[in-house]
Order: C-alpha cells, then structure tokens, then sequence
C-alpha cells in the first residue's frame, strides 16, 4: 500500500475534529500515514497531528492563513505530485467539497464524496455513502486508478488518543506564483436572536413535516405546554418560518437539552449533528423509515397533526392546566 | 451579466417511505413526485435577482429525459431566456463528475459571466458539480454560496460561503466563475401564469453526447469515478421504542414516559 495522504483542517487557530478522525481511520488502512498541513505558523497542530501520524508534512506561509481553494489545491495537488500516495482523505466539509473535486478532476484520480464507511479491497477502496438524505445506504465501486480520493462525513471515524510520534517534515511553499482568483475577505458571525437555543433544558425541533407555516402554533402550543424552545431544521429556517437562531445541526447549533422532542424532521445528519447529543430523543413522524427512528429513544409513527394536539392536551393534564 | 443555471429533477423523498427496486441499484419512482432540486431552485431565483438587478440573460440547462423539461419550463417561466437539455442514454449511471462533464461540455461554447448550480442534489448528494465544472470549464469557483454580490467593475463578485456553526466566510472571486448555491440564500418566487403561458411556448434546444463533442466512454457509468454497486438499508444503531396505538393512545404513553423521567 502507498501512502495515505490526510488534509488536515483548521480554522481560526482550532484543528477540527475530522482531521483527528480520518488520521484513525487511516491508520487502519495498511498505509503509512502522512498528515499534510497548510497554515500559517501551525507548529502546533503538526505537533498534534504527529501524534496520529507515521509523518507530517506541513507548510508554514501566509498564504494559507485562511483557507482558499485556489492556494490549497495548488499546493496540495504540487505535494501529492511529488510523493505519490494512494489514497488522499479530506474532510466532507464546507472546505472539503469546495476542494476536492477540483482537485480530482486536475489530477485525474476518482473522487467519492461524503463516505460513511470504507473498506480496502487490496489497495482500492470500496466506500459507502448515502443516498436520498440517509434513507439509502450506496455501496460505491471505484473506478481502477494510481490515486483515490475520498472526503470523508464527520464522525465517519473515531478520534481515539494519540498512539504515534511521527516524523515531522516542514516543507517550503510548493505555490510560487501569486494566488488571484480567489481572495479571503473576512468571516462573518451568525446573528444572535432572542432564546439561545443551546442553553435550553427542553427543546420542541420542527422540520419539514409542518408543511406550512400556519400550521406552526401547534408545535408553539405543545412546547410553551412543556416549558420547552422552539428549535429548528433547515428546511423550516430556509422557508423564512422561523429565524435562523433556532436552526440546529451543522450549519447551525449543537444543542444538549434534556429533552429534544423531534416533529415532522426526517432525521438528515445534517441535522442529527446539532441534537444526537441530547438526553431524551422523541420523534414524530409519519414515516416509518425516517432515520431519526435511528437515532431517537421513542418514536411515534403517525401523522403530526393529529399527535400533537393530543399530546399537548395530556401533557397539559398531566400538568393540571 | 450572462448567466447559466444547471437544474436537476429529483424525486421527492423527504417525506416519503423509499424502497430499493429488483435491481438492487434504484428505487422505486412510480408514487414518487419529482420536482426540482432543492438548492437549484435557489440557484435560479439567484440567478433572475441578478438579471433584474443588472441585465443580461439567463440560460437553463439539465441533464435527463423528456420529464426535466417540466423542470426547465418552471426556470423559464420565472425569467429564463433560453434552455438547452441534455439527452442521451450515454449519459445513463452518470456520477457527480460524469455530469459535471456533460455540463462543461454544454456551457463551454457560451458566453456567461457566472454559472449557476445546487450545492448538494437531494438525491445522491455528492455535491460535486460546482467544483467540478469550475475545474473543467478552467475558472474559479465557490460551493455552499449563501449570498452573491457583483462589485462595481462587474469583474469580480463578493460571495459569502456557509461554514459550519453558520459562519459566512467571505471571498471574492473574479468572473467568469461557477457558484454551487446553498438552499436559504433568498426567497424562490413562484412563477406567474402569464410567464408559464409564455415559457410553454420556448424552444428547449435538445443535445446528445454527440452534439456535445463527448465520446460515450467519457460520461454515463463509464465516465464516472465510480459506480454504484447495489444500495442496502442504512444500518441503524438501536431503533426508537415505537409506541403503539392511535393518537390518543400514542400521546398517553409518550406523555406518561416524559413524566415518569422528570420531563413534564
């Protein structure tokens, strides 16, 4: 097996976790390991990455203070031109997907995106990835080639502790031309409305299935009954039904309530991301198959409309309101 | 500013139940409703808000059979110009990248300023056309694209990327380029009766592999990174309790269990 290349991301001086965790689950691939790293005086995440890693190869320049996809696919593409490895990971993330497929289609190597799963057959990897907003499991079969890349869905891995010392190798710059296409501007922070929905013990999350926004003082009228905030997913956000503080998931909020109660929300990772960590999960849904029955502890498979007026009316008697 | 607008017709799952056909390789359409992409409807209305704004012409393109052209009336309805799809059984099994392909081959020959697409396709979500057809029509491109700016000189664009968290992280970009919408960006209008009577009546220019120049072995399966070798259900940790009964019993029993754990 040749080397197995794995981007390492970073931003605003924090390393991500899907570094850490595809640098695992490399590691379990037969390959050597190498951590590839662009930054700008990120000695200390090649410190860190080495400690999962048989070598690191990282470049220190301005140029990749922040990320741009022009300078990192010409970099990244100059470095794996040089070594030769196998297989690349990069992350399936907001920097990964703006990356990778340029990177595939320059270099001419087969691209799977988001995988869930991976197995090696000899040197060839045979991904799974998910259709139909995880409804379907896809089992992939690559296209014969010298380099495979992959991006990888967060948490597809598991981060465990470090176990390696790896060699540490700082690189010049392989960019020498000027970066002009693309120019990083500034990072704008997300607005900050009424209820912060991530310090809530109780949250009523409401998705897709609500259909229309006049049916939304149903759920309004279950979660004051409860005590609960009213949470959101992106598809209910995008509709301009609730504003976007509330959305949860990976372009929204982590939340950790007490109770997350799940109406209408089909259960997309996306969204999972933001709540998998609450205590309790409920969900509603009329689809038997929706994958938030996955991850919820009860689930009730029936239409909503007729569910949650009766569970605010009992909930209510429970209450003696 | 010229611009192109890539368009899927995808089946609506969302709420649907989704179950893998004989072939073990699809699922079954017949009681599905299609319509389109998400984040391509997103993309279109981008797209007119920018011809309203500053001229120019809007261009429809997709790739399938007959039916997406229920699709592309809908783009032109809302204020498309032209529309080109694009048919072959070539194009048949085509992943992210062998439609990319197909696309770059379609649009190279045009005069635009920004080529519009989804971000991510509700169907199999690869998510690779934006950077793809950037690299392949050889200009810069952005994904997760949540607001579009033209500067001044027209030359350029202030675009802003959805990060993780809801972080925007701003660029700018030097046009031409290609830009993977994210859904949210704005507010999709709903087309005018007058404009589907007038778009029902536009041509839809039909292409081939062959018309494009693309030699079968370069889309379709054989194009492709990669094949899709049989689809199985997703693998599940431990299901929900499912509690049983109708409404009223489904309620008592949820009601009763939150109780009995402090919640209520």
């Amino acid at each position: 097996m040749k080397d197995i290349f794995v981007l390492i991301e970073h931003r605003r001086g924090e390393m991500r976790d899907v570094s850490i965790e595809m640098l695992c689950g490399a590691a379990g691939l037969g390959g050597t390991v190498v951590a590839v790293l662009f930054g700008k005086d990120v000695d200390a995440f090649a410190e860190k990455a080495a400690g999962y890693a048989d070598k690191v190869l990282y470049v220190n320049d301005p140029m990749f203070e922040n990320y741009n996809s022009e300078a990192y696919q010409k970099a990244l593409s100059a470095l794996i031109k040089e070594h030769n490895p196998g297989l690349v990971l990069i992350g399936n993330t907001a920097q990964g997907i703006d990356l990778a497929p340029a990177l595939a289609v320059e270099l001419g190597a087969p691209l799977v995106t988001d995988i869930t799963a991976l197995e090696m057959d000899s040197d060839k990897p045979k991904p799974t990835r998910q259709f139909y907003g995880g409804k379907l499991d896809a089992h992939m079969v690559m296209k014969d080639a010298d380099l495979y890349i992959l991006t990888v869905r967060e948490a597809t891995f598991q981060a465990g502790e470090p176990s390696k010392s790896g060699e540490i190798v700082k690189v010049d710059n392989p960019v020498k031309e000027e970066i002009t296409y693309r120019k990083f501007v500034e990072y704008v922070e997300p607005e900050v409305g009424e209820v912060d929905i991530t310090q809530s013990t109780m949250l009523v999350g409401v998705g897709r299935g609500i259909r229309e926004d006049k049916n939304l003082p149903i759920v309004e009228e279950l979660a004051k009954v409860l005590g609960a905030d009213l949470a959101a997913s992106r598809a209910v956000v995008d509709a301009g039904w609730l504003p976007a503080d509330r959305q949860v998931g990976i372009s929204g909020k982590t939340v950790k309530p007490k109770l997350y109660l799940a109406v209408g929300i089909s259960g997309a990772f996306q969204h999972v991301t933001g709540m998998k960590g609450s205590e309790v999960i409920v969900a509603i849904n009329k689809d038997p198959d929706a994958p938030i029955f996955g991850i919820a502890d009860y689930g009730i498979v029936d239409d909503l409309f007729k569910v949650v007026p009766k569970l605010t009316e009992k909930i209510k008697e429970l209450k003696g309101l | 500013m010229n611009m192109v607008v890539c368009v899927k017709r995808v089946p609506d799952t969302a709420e649907s139940e989704v179950h893998i056909d004989a072939s073990g390789k699809d699922i079954e359409k017949s009681r599905l409703s299609f319509g389109i992409n998400e984040c391509d409807n997103y993309a279109v209305e981008e797209a007119i808000q920018i011809k309203e704004r500053l001229g120019g012409t809007v261009t429809v393109i997709s790739l399938g059979p007959k039916e997406n052209d229920e699709v592309i009336r809908m783009a032109l309805a809302k204020g498309g110009d032209e529309a080109i799809r694009l048919e072959d059984e070539a194009f048949d099994g085509s992943d992210g990248f062998a439609v990319a392909k197909a696309l770059a081959a379609a649009i190279k020959d045009l005069e635009y300023d920004i080529v519009f697409t989804g971000a991510l396709a509700d169907d199999d979500g690869y998510g690779v056309v934006p950077a793809a057809l950037g690299e392949l029509l050889g200009v810069p491109h952005a994904t997760y694209v949540k607001k579009v700016e033209i500067l001044e000189d027209g030359k350029r664009a202030r675009v802003g990327r959805e990060l993780e968290g809801g972080l925007l992280e701003f660029l700018e970009i030097e046009l031409p380029c290609v830009l993977g919408i994210q859904t949210g960006i704005n507010e999709p209008r709903y087309a005018s009766f007058k404009g589907i009577k007038q778009a029902a009546k536009k041509e839809i220019t039909v292409k081939s592999a062959a018309d494009l120049g693309l030699d079968p072995s370069e889309v379709g399966e054989a194009g492709s990174w990669a094949v899709l070798e049989k689809f199985t259900p997703p693998v599940v940790g431990e299901m929900a309790e499912i509690l049983e009964g109708d409404p009223e019993e489904t309620a008592a029993k949820l009601a009763a269990i939150l109780k009995e754990k402090g919640l209520v």
